[in-house]
């Protein structure tokens, strides 16, 4: 990223962090609004969270390869959908909080089913959005990396 | 009421992780993504306090506010795995290895110990 006139002391223009809140934001509301829809007690597989965060590594996985090797979208793009909307949504401390609470209720298999499903759907989904992409927009766009 | 304290907490939270993430890889300029890393152990600390802390009913503001909002916002599994993708397509396969292996013993760690300061205040 290009460093703008009117930078803070980290480098960073106000206007790009007002986006990464905006779309964090939206993010999360949405992510509350999956959870509300399928809550789940302290002792059950969280499968709000896990449909979150795989969701969300699909699109991440779909948005940066079009924004870094397909298009040259507005600077403000990336921050806004890929920092913001997909960072807001998709969510770690969830996840690991409760895989503690899975152990704590006396459930270590589902703990652990938990802990290792959401890492190989988020994996095989980042690389699946990437990888589609690249074959999809590489056709279409006709603008390779 | 709830939703409100969820976006109050997720436009402090995200750019809260886009400015650490800036600061810790212009400090550590590698490879390894440090920043999500951190912002991924502090967020999982801190929920777990909020969580452990707020199990009752009367609390249900600000586990909003702080965990729903803030630390949701704060962390991130898309910047993880994202991060964890290119490492592998640039043939750094064992740091791409060590980051999910960290990033995953770290956050419960730090979930764990959370977990732990934040009962007492229940």
């Amino acid at each position: 990223m290009t460093v703008q006139a009117g930078d803070t002391s980290l480098g960073t223009s106000l206007d790009v962090v007002a986006v990464v809140a905006a779309g964090g934001v939206l993010g999360a509301e949405a992510r509350y609004a999956v959870s509300l829809a399928a809550p789940h007690a302290a002792s059950q597989f969280p499968w709000a969270t896990l449909l979150v965060n795989a969701l969300g590594c699909l699109l991440i996985g779909v948005l940066m390869v079009l924004v870094t090797e397909r298009f040259r979208p507005h600077r403000l793009v990336r921050p806004f959908l890929g920092v913001g909307v997909l960072g807001g949504f998709t969510t770690f401390s969830a996840y690991a909080v409760d895989i503690n609470r899975l152990l704590l209720a006396g459930r270590p298999a589902v703990a652990l089913a938990y802990a290792a499903s959401t890492l190989v759907a988020a994996v095989l989904a980042v690389w699946l959005g990437a990888t589609a992409t690249r074959r999809l927009a590489g056709a279409t766009a006709g603008r390779p990396a | 009421m709830t939703a409100l304290m969820v976006a109050l907490g997720a436009a402090v939270g995200a750019p809260a992780r886009y400015l650490t993430d800036r600061a810790v890889q212009r400090r550590h300029p590698s490879p390894f993504p440090w920043g999500t890393l951190v912002v991924n152990v502090v967020g999982s600390f801190v929920l777990g306090v909020v969580v452990s802390a707020g199990s009752r009913g009367h609390e249900a503001t600000v586990v909003a506010l702080l965990g729903t909002g803030f630390c949701g916002a704060l962390t991130t599994y898309s910047t993880f795995s994202w991060e964890t993708l290119r490492l592998v397509e640039r043939g750094e396969g064992g740091v791409a290895a060590l980051n999910v292996v960290a990033s995953v013993v770290a956050g419960l760690v730090a979930a764990a110990l959370g977990w732990a300061v934040g009962t007492p205040l229940r």
